[in-house]
This record gives structure tokens, sequence and C-alpha cells, in this order.
């Protein structure tokens, strides 16, 4: 029962900090703004398989890119709890370091969520309707990704040093990952060998799922259920993987 | 079910051939050290000599080699969540979250603590009104300057009643007046409570006026243990401090004479303690000008916690302060030749 205090206090925390910054989440908002009405009004009339229309293809996407981008910087983020100290504040209290945990991943998660939540509404902007039981689909699966990728965020911060290594991250982790994902391009429409990595990518069924969700009716690439589970196992491996890695850092 | 414990045990830290070894470097050594309850122990050393290991390891941060300890009776190995909820702490480097406000820091200590709320609220405000930071209770800490962070510190390190509490380097980097404050909140905390207070310090006034007992440590290991007045004391005469371009040479020449207790170069200066100090000036001076040994300056004083230090670890604290009060105080002689 304390312990879910705890929990809650450091997900309280997380969640004011990410309130207080409120340019970094206008700023934050730029990014998608600019893919889906740039560059997806760009490629409207450009022919994929089994895509109508480019802008909402590519607006599940979009959610899932902001929720990587803004889930995996949160979890590398405590690199600067680190730096800062706060870190030793919190590694020092009677709290376990799965209770840390789980607590920065709620936290960070939640942010993420809000993210999410300011970019639905632009789906009527491009034409999406979306129904209310579309919203009760995105909103777990929201959840799970950002979860799963606040730890993989979590799990690279506990590899560096400084915040000097965020490039090499950016580049060798989180573009591929929007890239094998099926965020911009069906799938089924890439070379085999860049389908293994898309397989891989826990990313992918995150995507596909909002996709799901969002657009009633189109196909996933492995069945509903099977992609859900996979989800739900990622976001549980990330945080067994995390705690195990708390624990043994001093 | 803390007091049944407190009850049978008679040191509020009592540390067991504490060892810890990084790699060759051993940064503990053998650690014996026992602290009686509401005293303020000063742990005082040079860079490296493993102060910020006794403590992160007494705090359990870090774990021991060998050896053990136990902290108000907890064994640091085998009840460090016990351990960690008697403990307060505030650690040498800041270690607050300064987008949040004063209290929204302190509550979130409450809560990781298991401060129950209602009681947390109350002792939030009194322990804000005890640092003199009551009226920016609701600032963001980053509008806060580095002595009132430091202070902030101190009331939520006291937050959860801990029975010890630990300052790493409690005044590092703040300036004079600062320091002066935090001392008299310290003071006027050991004077109200019985709590236990350990300190690690650079700054050789600060334990003197703080601590009641102190421990001197050098390469992980203990020196000596006594009040400031005794060690003091325990210093016969007075310090006689000589500067000079061959102190090798000059200090072979007074080993021979036999005249002072002590006698140790550290760079070009030579340290003598000696009684009857006025006295014995002029023979210094005479010595060396008779062997043609340049003397820079000479000057006398009282021995101070300094002298102490240098005594028993050989090396100069590195604190500007501490050095600037030996260089200034009774600075007898001027140049010579």
């Amino acid at each position: 029962m304390s312990e879910l205090r705890k929990i809650g206090a450091l997900w309280h925390r997380e969640v004011l900090r990410y309130w207080r910054e409120k340019s970094r989440i206008i700023s934050s908002l730029i990014l998608p703004l600019l893919w889906l009405i740039v560059f997806g009004s760009g490629m409207r009339n450009v022919a994929l398989p089994g895509v109508d229309n480019y802008q909402i293809f590519i607006f599940p996407g979009i959610l899932g890119m902001t929720l990587l981008f803004t889930s995996v910087w949160s979890g590398v983020s405590i690199i600067w709890d680190r730096e800062f100290g706060f870190l030793k504040e919190i590694m020092v209290a009677p709290v376990s370091r799965t209770s840390i945990v789980i607590g920065k991943a709620l936290g960070s998660g939640t942010s993420a969520l809000i993210q999410g939540f300011i970019l639905l509404p632009l789906s009527f902007l491009i034409g999406i309707r979306l129904a209310p039981q579309s919203v009760l689909l995105l909103i777990p699966t929201m959840i799970l990704l950002a979860i799963g990728l606040v730890c993989v965020g979590l799990l690279l911060a506990s590899l560096m040093n400084s915040m000097e290594g965020f490039n090499f991250i950016m580049s060798l982790v989180i573009m591929p990952m929007f890239f094998t994902s099926g965020a911009l391009f069906p799938i089924s429409s890439a070379p085999g060998w860049l389908q293994i990595f898309s397989y891989f990518n826990p990313m992918t069924y995150g995507v596909d799922l909002l996709r799901w969700a969002t657009t009633p009716g189109t196909a996933t690439t492995l069945p509903v259920y099977t992609e859900a589970l996979l989800l739900l196992g990622f976001a549980a491996a990330m945080i067994v993987a995390c705690s195990y890695t708390f624990s043994i850092k001093k | 079910m803390l007091t049944a414990t407190t009850m049978k045990q008679i040191y509020a830290i009592e540390t067991f051939a504490l060892t810890k070894r990084y790699g060759k470097i051993l940064a503990l050594d053998q650690l014996n050290l026992k602290i009686e309850p509401g005293e303020v122990f000063g742990l005082l050393g040079p860079n490296g000599a493993g102060k910020t290991t006794a403590i992160s390891i007494l705090c359990t941060v870090n774990s021991p080699t060998s050896g053990t300890a136990l902290v108000n009776g907890f064994d640091i190995r085998k009840q460090a969540g016990k351990v960690r909820r008697s403990i307060g702490i505030v650690f040498q480097d800041p270690s607050i979250d300064d987008r949040l406000t004063g209290r929204e820091n302190m509550m979130l200590h409450a809560t990781l603590y298991d401060v129950p709320s209602s009681n947390a609220k109350k002792r939030i405000i009194e322990l804000l009104n005890l640092v003199g930071l009551a009226d920016r209770a609701d600032s963001p800490m980053k509008t806060y300057s580095g002595g009132m962070r430091r202070r902030l510190e101190l009331a939520r390190g006291l937050l959860h009643s801990p029975e010890v509490l630990f300052l790493d380097e409690p005044t590092l980097g703040l300036d004079p007046q600062t320091r002066q404050h935090l001392w008299s909140y310290i003071e006027e905390l050991a004077k109200q409570s019985n709590i236990t207070v350990i300190l690690t310090t650079h700054y050789m006034e600060e334990a003197e006026r703080l601590c009641s007992r102190v421990g001197i440590i050098d390469s992980g290991r203990i020196k000596v243990v006594d009040t400031p007045a005794n060690l003091i004391g325990a210093l016969k005469g007075d310090v006689v401090t000589v500067v000079t371009s061959q102190p090798a040479d000059f200090l072979a020449r007074i080993k021979e004479l036999n005249f002072a207790h002590n006698a140790e170069a550290v760079d070009s200066t030579i340290r003598l303690q000696l009684s009857d100090a006025e006295k014995k000036v002029p023979m210094i001076v005479e010595l060396a000008s008779a062997n043609h040994i340049e003397l820079k300056s000479v000057s006398i004083h009282k021995p101070t916690l300094n002298d102490v230090f240098l005594y028993y670890t050989g090396k100069e604290i590195r604190s500007e302060e501490a050095e600037n009060k030996l260089r200034s105080t009774m600075r007898a002689i001027g140049r010579m030749r």
C-alpha cells in the first residue's frame, strides 16, 4: 500500500515537471504537424497498395511517432536526474527499485499520452471521424506503447554517461524504430529484408493497432489479439528489464 | 518498533572493520568507529581520504567489501531498509528537483519516507520556519540561491525525524555569511533535539565550532578520535611556520638541534611545534643565516585544528579559508634578509 503511494508520488513529480514546461509541449507538436500536413499532403497522390488516403494512413503512424519520441526522450531524461543529483534522493529513500521504475514509466507515459491526446482532435482536420469506441481502443494501446518505450529510454540511459550520446540514440534507435514500424508506408509493400526488421520492432504492432483503432476495417499484419499480446509482453518485459538494471546499478 | 531496538543499542553508529576496495585502491581500511547518540561528530580528512565512501556505505547506497556497521542498531548489510528510514542525508552535491517548489520537494520526500500526509504538512511548515524558508515554500527551486537550496535540503533531511543525520560537506561552496547561518541552524538543531549528526568537512573552523568530537581519517584509516579541545591541547606549545627555498636542508639542521617536539616539511613550508616559540624564533633565524639558507618568512601561532590535521595527515587541507587563517595569524617576522 505504501509502495503504491510512493509510485503515485513519483508519477506526480513526472507529470508536474512535464506540465510546467509548456514551451516543450508546444514545440513537440510542431514536428507531427509538419509530417501530417506538409509531408502528408505532398505525398497525397502517391499510390501505395492498400492505401486510399495517405494522410489518413499516416495519422496513426504520426501518433505512434509522437509517443516514440516523447517516451524515449522522457526515459533518457533520467540522465538529467542523475546529473542534477535528484536521482540520489530517490535511490537512497526506502523505496524499491521496481517502484522507482514503475513511477517513472507511468509518469513519462502520462506525459506521452497527453501529447497523443492533443493530436487526436487533429484527425478531424484530415477527415477522420473517430468513433467513441475507437478512442477507447486507442487509450490502452497508447498506454502500453508509451510504458514500453519509456523503459527503452531508461535502459538506454543506463548505458550512457551523459546527454552527449543522445544523437547516437536518435539515429541508431529512435529513427530506425520509426522507419521500420510501418508508420509511413505499409510493411507489406517493403522488401523482405526490411520486413524482418519490422517484425522485430515492437513499434510495428503499436502503430498497427493504432491504425486498426483509427480506421476500423483495416487489416493488421498479425491477428489483432496476437499484436495486443505482443505489445503487452513488450511493456511487461521492459519494466522487468528496467527494474533489474536499476537494482544492480548503484 | 524502532524504539524497542534502540533501547538495547549503545552507539548511534558502530563500525566493525569496515573495508571498501575499488580494484587496487583501498578506500576504507578496517574502519572502526563508535559514535554516541546525540553527538555532533566530524569526519575530517584530505580529498580522497575515504570520507564520502564511509558516509555512502553507512547510508546503504554503497556496499562494503568486508566488515559491517550498525546504524541505529540496524545492520547496514542486512537491514538496509530500516537503516534508510532512520537516517537523514544532506549530500555533498545538490539533490533537489529544481522544477518543483520547496514544498513539493518536501512533500515528495515525506511520501517516500512514509510520513503520514497530515503529519507531514505540519512538519514541513515547522521545518521551513526553522531554516527560514517559510515565505518561499511555494516558489520553484530554480529561483532559490545556493544557500537556500542547501537549507531546504537540510530541512528535507530532517522531515522524517531521523535519529542520525549525515551532512556531507554541508557548507561547501557557500559564501561565508550563508555558512554562518547554516552553522547556527545545525547548532540549534543539536541543542533542541538529541539527534546524532555526522558531518564531513574541509573547513577546520566548521569542525571546531560544531563538533563535539572529530575523527581524522587519511588513506581510509582513522588516525585519531577526540574532542577538538583535547586534540589541540595535545599539540604542545606553539606552531612556527617557516617558508624557505631549501626546506629539506633546513629541516635536517633543525632536527639536529632537537628543540622542536615535531618538525615536518610540506612543499617549501616547514612546520615546527615547540614550547616558548617567541624565544626560539631568533635561534631559527640565526641557524638559517649560519648555514646560508634563505628564509622567506617565519610566523608563530597558537595551534588550531588545522595543525592537528597536518600533524596526523601530513597534508595541507585544501581549503582556502583554513590556509588564509594560518597565513594571517600572528605573522611575527616578515621577510628576512
